[in-house]
């Protein structure tokens, strides 16, 4: 219980709070406003979290559309067959489906695309449905010759319902444009867009044949109480064995939670990122409060009241408009929250509903309050130290909280709750660790920049300059400055954007680029031995040349070593990868390596002398993967037949040129006779010779599939669109408050800027001469702001190329440059609208005032 | 008679930037209970520096200050502002009130640190007895400068202090309204017992002490009593 004497101590500072608040209450709220967007964007993050995980949780059968999902990407064994028919015999409901990458033909304009072919057998999906349009199409295509073609590709191909598309031989009837199929985003559909046919006419379409790449599903509704989890997790062993998986309600549900887990708290580390540069614009504009509050304060420790009073009457205030501009943020964030569906609906799976989420509420204003306090405790500690005597004279320096030894502890606070705050979101402590050095990093740099920037215009003052630009540029250091806090914000807003442009640009130049110099930019592939010369005449009748032409083959580890799966897994103490063993591998044989491999280790043998254990050649990470050296001995099965071999010798591949790679290469002389398809590689000079070609080819040879670098483009240019478009919208809210800050820095020191306006109009200057100041002015920091903020995009692009994509740094200068000029122009913009009071004012106004 | 202020060998010396500045020397006088005492003296002669130290706002660097029976030498400054809000009160020449509080706000401040209960009544009645009952609720902005005074002068009244320091108080004033305001000091200084301490350049107004201080170059050059037979 408080004493009677502290209740009524507390009572007193809370009046006074209160009391002093009055006359500042517009001007408190400004300075609280700068975090208003930061919890706006936390609350939007959080809430859609909670709501996505209640969705995931509702909708999560419509994610996998039947109870359980067996699957393989090879032809079911005897066993694995028996094991489904087991299952079968349980379920009141099963499905098959086969899905491969295979060319599709637009009959009604010799439109071509690779797509994702889905061949459904059964009443798949129990659960959920296949939306299309019209609605009925989704249960009608089944029992026909037809096709439900997704909603992208009947857009790009400007196909109509009715309209024809064939798939290898056959022509199937579009019944339906497909809007949602369970588990689809629009992510994926972008990658590859479906077309669901009827699994019985998959024989007739011919590219069900032996060595294709086709994945088999097995849904199965089973009866009402029954465990799904239970009857997979049972069949674990079998399905292992049989290289088959399994996917249930409860295990999709966790895994898409998890992913979207991760999607939230990436967003919601970007939107902490906003609320602590709000943060420190509400540290400095306190910082300012507390210097013109310098008087007051020793005032009332004139009067007696204690250094903890008067500090108390001023963190009262501080928690007072920061749980107002919490609240106020939060409610922003609940009205946000209702467009982020919109921004991430084609990154997830399921319908977002848009619910107030109080909990959501909650802990954005507790996030609010805390940290907006924490960061005002930093101005706020100096009260401590101010002394009754300025009340005779009066210091125009406040006490400096860096000075203070408390300071150190806010500080280290500060810290705490960042790492703490990063911790909760990331995995492990060096993630944290990376996140709040990054931040700090970030914000020193800017902190730097800036302060090099006084100096440099203290150190080198252009005197013999005209006067508006001294004014202009003088301004940047005057007493009660925001040049600092002003460079931080706008520049780290500017060093989000800049990031994201230079890396969309650089993956989207290096795609480009990487189609130059008569690299090929198109792949034939799936090709049958028996089609390849034809396919190669087919290519040079088009008057295309044929770049490089590479088998194909299929192979199988089966043992390291002599550890074979079944041994590693019966031994868990066997010194072995497991997950390698019994993994497909598509390999090529040939006698010489191509100019984008180099030799690292071991000795390249590219042929097998008849009797010799053939010696092979691993790409190096592969090989570190899956734990080989030199030497070791590996067994593959080539389609029913075991090839013994030695690792020979390890490759560095240059993955990011247009060609065939290889994790694997045997030489020549030991699986060329293996079952085999080829690729084929050409160079088509413009569009509309792709489109011929692609027609061509799927007119004759059906069943192979073609993928042109304006396809890969083109998903690329989509992909990271989508992906842009939501880092945009976030690192809009750094922006935002970036501008916020300003928009509140201006408003804070303007009583001061009308003072000085109205002495300089009181001398002479025209409003003109002092907009030219002022403008001067903002324009300097909007520059300098963005300039380094670009600078700091471009160390992060450049960590991002180098380390990440593992690309060429190439920075798009003109955009880079064209988006300093926005952010300045912006800021002088910003800066002279909330100015316009300066000039407005009568100059008898305010001197009789006395601001 | 009895002394509520004793100052002894009193020095102040400032460090800036390496160097020191001393600004009163070797200072010595005492204050009897409810007399008038006027400290005089040019520009940087160290008049408000001594009435700082003399109120406890700063800390002398050698000596001694007894304020009513308590040294100021020890306290730290939170016990030193506990002294200023039983004993002391303070009017200034640029009247140093809240701007963010209204007038009887201002003048409640002092007896609500004490934790008085009656803290509004004993404004109010402070408020009329300078003239302003009908203006407590306006803000300091929306006072004219003599009225300010009066309200400073209220406060300082307010917690019925043992004295009463006060640093130029018609400085800012035009000759009318300073006469008003003094009149006010002096009849509350006397009507409620309350020694007073005048900072001043006006020796007009220093006359009508009954003690003068003259201070020079951080020394006291003279010290007189003044002889109220002769005016």
């Amino acid at each position: 219980m408080m004493p009677d004497r502290e209740k009524t101590a507390f009572r007193w500072i809370a009046r006074m709070a209160w009391r002093d608040s009055r006359r500042n209450r517009s001007r408190l709220f400004l300075f609280i406003s700068s975090i208003i967007i930061g919890i706006a964007a936390l609350v939007a993050i959080f809430s859609f979290g909670d709501n996505l995980a209640k969705d995931i949780d509702k909708q999560a059968a419509g994610l996998i559309g039947a109870d359980l999902v067996l699957h393989s990407n090879r032809e079911l064994s005897v066993e694995g067959q028996a094991i489904v028919d087991s299952v079968q015999r349980l379920s009141t409901g099963y499905s098959a489906e086969q899905s491969f990458a295979s060319m599709v033909l637009f009959v009604h304009n010799g439109g071509t695309r690779l797509v994702e072919v889905r061949a459904l057998g059964g009443e798949f999906p129990y659960y959920g449905q296949l939306e299309t349009v019209p609605e009925a199409a989704g249960a009608t295509f089944r029992r026909q010759r037809q096709a439900l073609v997704d909603k992208t590709l009947m857009l790009q191909f400007d196909a109509e319902v009715g309209d024809s598309v064939k798939i290898g031989e056959v022509t199937f009837e579009i019944a339906g444009r497909l809007e949602r199929a369970p588990g689809q985003s629009g992510l994926s559909t972008t990658v590859a867009p479906a077309v669901f046919i009827p699994l019985e006419y998959l024989p007739a379409t011919g590219l069900n044949q032996k060595g294709s790449r086709i994945n088999y599903s097995y849904y199965f509704q089973l009866a009402k109480g029954s465990d799904a989890d239970a009857l997979a997790s049972g069949l674990d062993s079998l399905l292992e064995v049989q290289r088959m998986g399994y996917d249930t309600i409860a295990s999709r549900k966790r895994e898409t939670g998890r992913s979207f887990a991760d999607l939230n708290k990436f967003l919601s580390l970007v939107g902490f990122v906003a609320l602590l540069l709000g943060c420190i614009g509400v540290s400095s504009a306190i910082h300012i409060y507390i210097k013109e509050k310098l008087n007051s304060i020793a005032i009332l420790r004139c009067l007696g009241a204690s250094s903890r009073q008067a500090f108390l009457i001023f963190l009262v205030q501080v928690l007072g408009v920061g749980l107002a501009g919490s609240v106020i943020g939060a409610l922003l964030g609940t009205f946000i929250q209702q467009l982020l569906p919109l921004v991430l609906r084609d990154f997830v799976p399921v319908t977002i509903s848009s619910d107030i989420s109080w909990w959501a509420i909650a802990q954005g204003i507790g996030l609010g309050v805390c940290i907006s306090a924490l960061f005002a405790l930093l101005p706020l500690i100096g009260i401590r130290n101010i002394a009754p005597l300025n009340t005779l004279r009066l210091s125009l320096d406040a006490p400096s909280p860096v000075r203070d030894r408390w300071s150190w502890l806010i500080y280290g606070l500060i810290g705490l709750f960042v790492f703490g705050y990063a911790y909760l979101q990331l995995d492990g402590v060096g993630q944290t660790l990376a996140f709040t050095v990054g931040v700090a990093l970030s914000f020193l740099v800017l902190y730097a920049a800036a302060s090099l920037l006084v100096w440099l215009v203290k150190r080198f003052f252009p005197s013999s300059w005209s006067y508006l630009w001294r004014q202009g540029l003088s301004n940047l250091f005057r007493p009660n400055n925001q040049t600092v806090i002003l460079i931080v914000a706008i520049g780290l807003g500017t060093a989000f954007i800049a990031t994201l442009f230079s890396v969309q640009g650089m993956l989207i130049t290096r795609v480009s680029l990487s189609s130059s110099e008569n690299q090929p930019n198109m792949v034939l592939f799936d090709i049958q031995s028996s089609q390849k010369a034809e396919v190669a005449q087919l290519v040079a009748a088009q008057g295309l040349p044929v770049l490089d032409e590479v088998p194909i083959v299929t192979v199988q580890l089966e043992a390291i070593n002599g550890i074979t799966a079944d041994a590693a897994r019966r031994d868990s103490t066997l010194d072995v990868s497991r997950r390698a063993l019994g993994g497909e591998l598509r390999s090529t044989y040939r006698s010489e390596l191509t100019d984008s491999e180099k030799i690292t280790a071991g000795k390249w043998l590219g042929e097998t002398i008849g009797g010799d254990t053939a010696r092979v050649s691993l790409e190096e990470g592969y090989a570190r993967r899956i734990r080989v050296e030199i030497g070791d001995e590996l067994l593959f099965n080539v389609q029913g037949v075991r090839i013994p071999t030695i690792v020979g010798s390890f490759r560095e591949v240059d993955w990011n040129r247009v060609q065939t790679n290889f994790r694997l290469i045997f030489p020549e002389g030991v699986i060329n006779d293996a079952p085999q398809f080829h690729v084929l590689m050409t160079r088509v000079p413009d569009e509309a010779t792709s489109a011929r070609m692609q027609q061509a080819m799927v007119q004759q040879f059906p069943n192979v599939s073609i993928i042109d670098l304006g396809l890969i483009l083109s998903v690329l240019d989509a992909i990271l669109d989508k992906i842009g478009f939501v880092i945009r919208f976030m690192g809009g809210f750094s922006i935002l408050t970036g501008f916020v800050v300003l928009i509140a820095s201006v408003m804070i020191s303007k009583y001061q800027r009308i003072r000085e306006g109205v002495l300089l109009r009181t001398m002479g200057a025209t409003r003109k001469q002092i907009l030219v100041i002022t403008a001067l002015e903002y324009f300097f920091l909007g520059l300098i702001a963005s300039f380094t903020g670009v600078l700091l995009g471009m160390g992060g692009s450049w960590a991002l190329a180098v380390f990440s994509f593992e690309i060429p740094f190439t920075p798009d200068i003109p955009v880079l440059l064209l988006l300093m000029l926005v952010v300045a122009s912006l800021t002088v913009l910003i800066g002279l609208v909330n100015s316009r009071g300066v000039t407005s004012r009568p100059p008898l106004e305010i001197l009789r005032k006395e601001i | 008679m009895d002394t509520i202020l004793s100052v002894r060998e009193v020095g102040k010396t400032y460090q800036s930037a390496g160097k020191s500045l001393t600004v009163l020397h070797q200072i010595n006088f005492e204050v009897a209970v409810a007399s008038t005492v006027s400290i005089v003296g040019p520009s940087g002669s160290g008049k408000t520096t001594l009435l700082g130290l003399c109120a406890g706002l700063d800390r002398a660097s050698v000596g001694s200050i007894v304020l009513n029976g308590v040294s100021l030498d020890t306290l730290t400054e939170d016990e030193r502002a506990r002294v200023r809000n039983q004993y002391v009160g303070f009017v200034f020449q640029n009247f140093q009130l809240l701007p963010t509080l209204t007038a009887l706000e201002n003048v409640m401040v002092p007896l609500e640190l004490r934790g008085a209960g009656n803290s509004r009544q004993v404004a109010l009645d402070l408020l009329d007895k300078v003239g302003l009952a009908d203006r407590g609720h306006h803000y300091p902005l929306q006072l004219s400068g003599g009225e300010q005074q009066r309200v400073s002068i209220a406060r300082a009244f307010s917690n019925a202090p043992r004295i009463l320091f006060a640093d130029e108080p018609t400085g800012n004033l035009d000759a009318e309204t300073s006469e008003n305001v003094e009149k006010l000091l002096f009849d509350l200084n006397h009507d409620m017992g309350t020694t007073l301490v005048l900072v001043t350049h006006d020796l007009e107004l220093a006359s009508k002490t009954q003690r003068i201080i003259r201070m020079k170059g951080g020394q006291v050059v003279s010290d007189s009593m003044i002889d109220k037979t002769n005016r």
